[in-house]
């Protein structure tokens, strides 16, 4: 694929711009010679029609949710209503600077307040804070959060953080940059989170436990009250990990579970879109004990005017430049208030039944290793399907079929994980012909694996050499002179 | 090694069998009170194309257990945990250009560290090779 | 609801398959005594249109177009050209995950390492990410980075950084025991490094800084011994400044905002991060690589990825997953549409218009530039008599300026600061001038 550099320049560019309407004085006269650009710049000069071509091209080698099936187990690939997206536009919104006076940004901060109620009130706890923008920023504010609230405490000793073995990366990632050490604990046979493991590694230097539910492999802690109260007696706090909210939400809530802290994936449950890997949005809900230290600034609503209130003396300060991902906030809330509580309700309820009809259907061809009831998503094992093949041969070839691929060697306690996600707005027939094709892939492994091995073939790169591009990296277009 | 990949079932390898074996997937070649240290067939085999090898500096003193080099394929990473308590004395520096060397080689060419071992006894739960093969095929 | 297409008839069906009488039964793992805490919002479902009628009234209650924009401080208001917005739009790239298949996510990846190489071209570096969440995260991972380095466990900064991204730094190093050193600022504007302390993993610079000012980086790398040199930068001067990576830095941070994003009450932004060389394994973030297939046919892949928390987890660079991909493809989009000259166009436009209303202000009587330092396109003026109220005369005459209180924390009184844009015209800049005094 050439890129952007490789196109020839233009002849004639401009025309972006206007002319200067105030007398020019020359940069020279304006800054000292020394600051000023020695080597020209070599970007491309181009027209706008080839920018257009290029990037429409560009476009076409993507695969993305409005293209077809995209079953990213831990993910929700949902559908992105095109309404969220015609809300985030508006110059109301969209033209608002953050140091905006609080008189001229009412409304941005009216729809933040009645946000922050919504996922107050879907998370069931005491505050939230909109201002982490990714799922991991929330994480490691989250973090941060338990930091201070040991500091204030004096409990300068509580320094680790349990980890069950089914966490996504970003859990131990955010732990560890907050400064905590990690502990892993050990699932038990039914894929959930062995208690007297948990007995065993509780104690005075555990600041709390990093929980997904219900956790990777799509199966709900059962034991989740016993574990919290565990966690809670030995002085510990709860984190969870919201990026599995799409299985409860409208049904039950993370605060009546014990959840200290709760963080929301917008881009996931609230249905923002992705963005090819953001921007997204992780706002974080608090239990009582931890609202003082959420981020500034705080909005509030005084005397029928929202404000911005910094003046939060226990706050671990701020995380984001501004208010987080405000344009994405806006998304979330348009998406939000056209659902109500019984839209909430009916995304879980359809996000589990499609799942479970899935799981049905196609442990029949492939191996199932935590067999039950499961939520939102579930885990197959590409192990022992056909001599030779693994999971990647299984999701190569369903690229060839026209799906996207679920998430692979994921998590890390499935051998040749294969984790199906099929979110709520994907019909029947189109879950039909999933495992219609999943059938014919593992049918195809078996007879004529080549197939698998070889694949893809209808993509626009076939398989890439990961091995040299990861021994002599290349990260950048080689300019003129390079 | 260990830590960030799980085992699986290895198809019969060769093991040297004058070299100790580590639960960790690593081998050990004493001579006297020097232990030559590398990864395991199987080690290698689980990690894939070796595209980078983080050597620790000569003179480091470690203790048994401390993780001393680590080993990178394009999508895992494998930490080598120095199976007694010593000091580096020697590293492979070779690694550093032809990493794959521990993919074509890990018992001999790829070694990584050598260690100046101070308490021999730490080396005690270490296997041989007949154990560490069924080691292997048990995990 | 209109995002589920399944009817009751397929529900059915399905639930026979799975073999239970009811959805309800399929939550039967929930505890009932949680199930029963539930408590709804209260909320009832509302169709498109009235929820597009009542966000469409909050958006028209904030009203930012009534008034001309001269705020700054490290977000302002460009032009963003019409085929940004545009190009953007198109779903494959809205709606596509993080390009975890590259075979499929060509578009993404190509995308992400024409990004790269032009933040690369603009700052002066070797290597580039992918992309932060925004400037000030940007900048507190490039500490973190230092700090993984040198591991001093303290870094210098400016007293002049805009205060979002002090806040953001002070709350990392806070988490991670890192010791900030402020450094106080020189009558002209720039930073004071006369008492830098030493044994530093790294010195952070911003140029402009929160007073608009240009710092001086030529020789700064060299007095700060081996401590890393961190410049965080205003992209779009760099069409017309001399790139941090000339005076050897050794990371460079920026928000992108100012290349065709839109201000968006402040997010999302964008976070630029580039590095020299030999930190490549330091980097937080993804990065994208040129390969070939088993063809021989060139495409694009995530490189790097040991660094990164799916395989690195505790040990890994950053916790960051989901970045701001999307910002980014809206930087590159309109990189390629400006080129280097509308680039250098557009940031002389900004120092033009920038000097021409301050020099209109700075002719009425009383007004004074607070600083001799050169600046691009923002300044900070001393003003005569009472700030609060020049700041309200202006906003009653449509205009949107800070509020001076915001500059209180730099030790600055009775100041505004103006920040000018491409999009500002004379007529503008003139009015504004009348509202203070002047003649124009």
């Amino acid at each position: 694929m050439s890129t952007i550099f490789d196109c020839r320049c233009s002849e004639k560019v401009g025309g972006l711009f206007p002319e200067l309407d105030v007398p020019a004085q020359g940069v020279e006269r304006l800054i000292d010679a020394a600051h000023v650009r020695t080597q020209p710049l070599r970007l491309p000069d181009l027209s706008e029609p080839q920018v257009a071509r290029h990037y429409t091209k560009l476009s076409k080698l993507n695969f993305g949710v409005d293209d077809g099936f995209y079953p990213l187990g831990s993910c929700t690939m949902k559908y992105n209503p095109k309404l969220n997206e015609a809300m985030a536009v508006l110059p109301g919104f969209s033209g608002l600077h953050p140091r905006s006076d609080v008189s001229r940004s009412q409304g941005a901060l009216q729809l933040m307040f009645e946000l922050t109620g919504f996922l107050r009130g879907i998370a069931g706890m005491a505050d939230v804070s909109l201002q982490p923008v990714a799922g991991a920023h929330g994480e490691l504010a989250g973090m941060f959060l338990f930091k201070k609230y040991f500091q204030v405490r004096g409990e300068h000793e509580r320094k680790r953080i349990l980890l069950p073995d089914t966490a996504h990366g970003t859990n131990p990632a955010s732990a560890a940059l907050a400064g905590f050490s990690v502990t892993e604990v050990a699932s038990d046979e039914t894929g959930r989170i062995d208690l007297a493991a948990l007995d065993e590694a509780l104690d005075d230097t555990v600041a709390g436990i990093m929980l997904t539910v219900p956790n990777t492999l799509g199966i709900f802690e059962s034991d989740i009250l016993q574990v919290t109260e565990k966690v809670h007696a030995a002085g510990g706090l709860c984190y969870f990990d919201g990026a599995n909210l799409n299985s409860y939400m409208g049904k039950t809530r993370p605060g009546d579970m014990g959840a200290d802290v709760f963080h929301f994936n917008l881009h996931k449950t609230m249905s923002t879109p992705h963005g090819g890997g953001g921007p997204g949005s992780g706002p974080i809900a608090v239990s009582d004990a931890l609202v003082d230290y959420l981020p500034v600034p705080r909005v509030r609503l005084e005397n029928e005017q929202y404000k911005l209130d910094w003046n939060c003396p226990h706050s671990i300060g701020s995380v984001h430049s501004f208010y987080g991902n405000f344009l994405v906030a806006v998304r979330a809330f348009a998406y939000i208030l056209q659902l109500g509580d019984v839209g909430l309700r009916e995304v879980s309820e359809n996000a589990v039944l499609n799942a479970n009809y899935l799981q049905q259907r196609l442990k029949k061809t492939y191996a199932l290793p935590y067999d039950g009831l499961c939520k939102h998503e579930f885990v197959l094992s590409g192990k022992g399907l056909a001599e030779g093949i693994s999971t990647l041969d299984i999701a190569k070839r369903l690229i060839d079929y026209g799906v996207h691929p679920p998430t692979i060697y994921f998590p890390l306690t499935v051998k040749e994980a294969i984790m199906i996600e099929p979110t709520e707005t994907e019909s029947k027939a189109t879950l039909d012909r999933f495992a219609e094709i999943m059938e014919i892939v593992a049918r195809e492994a078996k007879e004529n694996p080549q197939l698998l091995h070889d694949a893809p073939v209808r993509a626009s790169v076939r398989r890439l050499d990961q091995t040299q591009a990861a021994k002599n990296p290349v990260l950048k277009v080689p300019l003129d002179g390079e | 090694m260990g830590g960030f990949f799980n085992g699986l079932k290895g198809e019969a390898m060769a093991y040297p069998t004058d070299y100790r074996y580590t639960k960790d997937h690593e081998w050990v070649q004493l001579k006297g009170n020097r232990a030559r240290i590398g990864i395991t067939d199987h080690a290698q085999a689980e990690l894939g194309d070796i595209v980078f090898v983080e050597l620790p500096a000569i003179g480091t003193s470690v203790n048994k257990g401390d993780n001393i080099a680590t080993v990178e394929s394009v999508k895992a990473v494998g930490d080598v945990f120095s199976p007694a308590s010593g000091k580096v004395v020697g590293i492979n520096d070779a690694l550093e250009s032809a990493p794959e060397t521990i993919n074509s080689a890990p018992h001999v060419g790829g070694w990584i560290v050598d260690l100046e071992v101070v308490d021999l006894a730490g080396l005690d739960d270490t296997m041989d090779a007949a154990a560490y093969e069924s080691f292997v095929s048990g995990a | 609801m209109r995002y589920i297409p399944n009817t009751s008839a397929d529900r059915d069906e399905m639930l026979a398959s799975i073999g239970v009488s009811s959805i309800e039964a399929l939550f039967a793992d929930i505890p009932e005594s949680v199930r029963s805490c539930f408590r709804p919002l209260g909320l009832p479902p509302r169709s498109e249109m009235e929820v597009a009628s009542i966000v469409s009234d909050m958006a028209d209650r904030n009203k930012p177009t009534d008034a001309v924009c001269l705020l700054g401080g490290g977000i302002y208001d460009h032009y963003v050209p019409s085929v940004v917005g545009n190009l953007l739009s198109r779903s494959e790239f809205v709606t596509a995950y993080t390009p975890y298949q590259p075979e499929i996510s060509q578009g993404t990846l190509t995308a992400m390492f024409e990004f790269q190489t032009y933040v690369c071209e603009l700052t002066g570096m070797d290597i580039a990410n992918a992309s932060m969440y925004d400037g000030a995260t940007a900048m507190a991972e490039a500490v973190l980075m230092a700090e993984r380095i040198r591991k001093r466990g303290a870094v210098a900064v400016p007293r002049s950084l805009f205060s979002h991204l002090r806040r953001t730094l002070d709350t990392y190093c806070w988490a991670t025991d890192i010791q900030i050193h402020e450094m106080n600022y020189l009558p002209d504007g720039t930073a004071d490094w006369q008492s830098l302390p030493e044994q530093l993993s790294a010195v952070v610079v911003q140029t402009p800084n929160a007073f608009g000012v240009i710092e001086p980086l030529a020789g700064l790398k060299e007095r700060i011994g081996d401590a890393l040199l961190i410049v965080s930068c205003n992209p779009l001067s760099l069409g017309l400044l001399q790139p941090p990576g000339a005076y050897k830095a050794d990371i460079v941070v920026a928000e992108g905002q100012s290349l065709g994003l839109a201000m968006g009450y402040g997010g999302p932004l964008l976070g630029l991060f580039a590095a020299r060389e030999e930190h490549l394994r330091q980097m937080p973030g993804r990065i994208a690589g040129r390969t070939v297939d088993v063809d021989g046919k060139t495409g694009y892949a995530m490189a790097a990825q040991t660094r990164e928390q799916h395989i690195r987890r505790q040990r890994a660079t950053s916790n960051i997953c989901t970045n701001s991909a999307l910002c980014a493809l809206a930087t590159t989009i309109y990189l390629a549409s400006a080129g280097s000259a509308g680039l250098r166009q557009v940031a002389k436009l900004n120092l033009e218009k920038a000097h021409y209303l301050a020099d209109r202000i700075t002719a009425i009587d009383g007004y004074e530039l607070a600083f001799a330092g050169d600046f691009f396109n923002e300044f900070i003026v001393n003003v005569p008599g009472d700030a609060t109220e020049i700041h309200d005369a202006l906003v009653q005459a449509g205009f949107a300026v800070e509020a001076p209180q915001a500059l209180q924390s730099f030790g600055l009184d009775r100041v505004l600061r103006f920040a000018v844009t491409e999009k500002r015209t004379k007529n503008e800049l003139d009015r504004l001038t009348r509202v203070l005094g002047g003649s124009r």
